[in-house]
């Protein structure tokens, strides 16, 4: 506790929670809302954007110091844009089905907004090992609350979890899939864009009252005079 | 007060405003009662005792005093407007869902009474449509041979006595079975509507309780409690739309009175366009709401997707109030010229 925290510690807190991707910065909604209606979706598309985040932001740190500041982004973009093919080829080629459901998103990786923020905030100011960890952690930040919000709007749309798991983690996958409800269960408007929007804004109220909690105990164990006092 | 002092203004409370629209609805309950049995009253107790608890709970979650909130009634308002929008028969479970995605929701998630943006009752109807809109679509049928036993245990069990048919709870309502009667093709409306389904007006029972609606809504114009702009726009905008419709191709499109008297026109016209926090409140803005309203009702009924259009037509003007309200201010008395005041 004493301890100042680690430089690879910091990054990894902002990452995963004070800075959160999904939660906080609000980038990359796109995505976050459109494939957020079941686990697995989510789960790929997370895995997928966190790769290329962590691999561009390494490259963006490597090349650093010859990029002209002015043409900056258009070169991340190439960079970026090469990343993404590859992964996108990987999948057809390795996960085809869920590549099939996935369809026009794992391309549009190369748009989302976290992908350039990292390299153009941090990455091209800051070494290769940092540069790569803090792509990673954003990258997860941004897992968790597409999988967080996968699994809310799996659970009430369709009463199922993990459903279709075998799609990214083969035949073993099947055993994965949890059916919670009746067959005939579904609650349309969690399955629809709606439900993406109030279960995100659930989630962001979720973390605020968490902080919120968190800093008043804080101010508690500070100052245990006053404390109770406040409403 | 004094009871001779007549000319002693008396408090207007919200409560009291409350119970009076409260009073204004009992007419069209008493009709849906006759019409639909006493399935209608169970969901209205339904609601009001979801609606109650559920305003209670987020109070208690926000830290607010709950006593006040409960007593100004307008929870129950917002509970008898969705139930009374809702399929008598409905199961259980659907109005008391659409009563918390209302209160939650459309209301106390935006800070409660007065500051929500959304008519409460048709957020929570508007939820219901879209999520289940099989279960929506079945109505009861009106004055079936269906007792209050059977139309209880169909509510809260989903199974019927032995020898009740499923057809006295589940029929169409006329506005399903027009649409679907005209998608299929090669009946004109005049034919459609020789269905027993449609009465002599175009809604079998389905007509008192839509007059019964108006009558409140007078009453409560007459005690000064709603403007005559937005209901008197919101029926001007359906004539709008539907006469010219109905002039130009009457096998196409059913007649204004079809309209009016069907869905929750005039349910719409007396009590949810009036409502002072989520409609326009500038008199030219008024205008504007009630007859956009009126024609997006029949727009969405005639070419869209849903039967019915009340709620998504008055969901979608209510976005538009701040705009219409913001651009309609009213001159400043003793200033000329400009728009704003």
């Amino acid at each position: 506790m004493s301890t100042p925290p680690t430089v690879w510690q910091d990054i990894a807190r902002k990452g995963l929670w004070q800075q959160n991707p999904g939660l906080v910065q609000l980038l990359g909604l796109c995505p976050v809302l459109a494939i957020s209606n079941n686990v697995v979706n989510a789960l790929a598309l997370g895995l997928a954007t966190t790769l290329v985040t962590a691999l561009s932001s390494a490259t963006v740190s490597s090349v650093r110091h010859w990029v002209p500041a002015d043409i900056r982004n258009p070169v991340f973009i190439m960079i970026i844009a090469s990343l993404v093919t590859c992964v996108d080829l990987a999948m057809n080629a390795w996960l085809h089905e869920l590549y099939l459901v996935l369809g026009i998103f794992i391309p549009l990786i190369t748009t989302n907004c976290i992908v350039m923020a990292r390299a153009e905030a941090f990455a091209s100011r800051q070494p290769v090992r940092e540069a790569a960890w803090d792509g990673a952690m954003m990258g997860l930040g941004l897992t968790g609350v597409l999988v967080a919000l996968g699994a809310l709007r799996e659970l009430l749309g369709k009463g199922t979890l993990l459903a279709g798991a075998d799609k990214l983690f083969g035949p073993v996958g099947q055993h994965l899939s949890l059916q919670l409800a009746g067959p005939d269960y579904q609650f349309l408007l969690m399955l629809l864009p709606p439900g993406a929007f109030l279960g995100l804004a659930l989630l962001i109220a979720g973390k605020n009252a968490l902080d919120a909690r968190a800093r008043q105990r804080q101010a508690a164990a500070a100052n245990p005079a006053t404390a109770g006092t406040t409403p | 007060m004094s009871r001779h002092a007549t000319h002693i203004a008396q408090p207007v409370t919200v409560s009291r405003v409350m119970l009076k629209v409260l009073a204004a609805l009992l007419p069209g309950i008493a009709v849906s009662v006759y019409c639909f049995g006493p399935g209608v009253l169970v969901q209205l107790l339904l609601a009001t005792f979801t609606a109650l608890g559920a305003e209670a709970a987020v109070l208690r979650l926000r830290q607010r005093p709950i006593a006040p909130a409960l007593a100004d009634l307008s929870a129950v308002v917002t509970a008898w407007l969705l139930a009374l929008s809702m399929p008598p028969l409905g199961a259980w479970w659907m109005i008391v869902l659409a009563t918390l995605f209302a209160i939650v929701l459309g209301k106390q998630l935006y800070g409660g009474l007065g500051n929500n943006p959304f008519n409460p009752a048709m957020v929570g109807f508007a939820v219901m449509i879209v999520s289940f809109p099989a279960q929506m679509a079945a109505w009861g049928t009106p004055l079936a041979a269906l007792d209050a036993t059977a139309q209880l245990q169909w509510i809260f069990t989903h199974t019927l006595p032995a020898g009740s048919s499923v057809d006295a709870i589940s029929s169409a309502t006329p506005l399903d079975v027009l649409k679907t009667g005209l998608l299929q093709g090669g009946q004109a409306v005049s034919q459609l509507l020789q269905q027993p389904r449609f009465g002599q007006w175009g809604n079998a029972g389905g007509e008192w309780v839509a007059l019964a609606w108006a009558l409140g809504g007078l009453w409560l114009w007459q005690q000064k409690l709603i403007p005559w702009r937005t209901p008197l726009a919101m029926l001007a905008g359906v004539l709008a739309v539907s006469l010219p419709l109905w002039l130009w191709q009457p096998a196409q499109y059913a007649s204004p009175l079809f309209h009016l008297l069907n869905g929750a026109t005039l349910l719409a016209a007396g009590f949810i366009v009036t409502d002072p926090v989520s409609g326009s409140t500038t008199p030219l803005g008024r205008l504007i709401f009630g007859f956009l309203v009126g024609v997006l009702v029949v727009v969405i009924r005639v070419f869209g997707g849903f039967p019915d259009a009340v709620a998504f037509a008055v969901l979608i003007m209510n976005m538009a109030v701040p705009f219409i309200d913001h651009t309609t201010q009213p001159r400043v008395f003793g200033r000329k010229g400009g728009r704003h005041a």
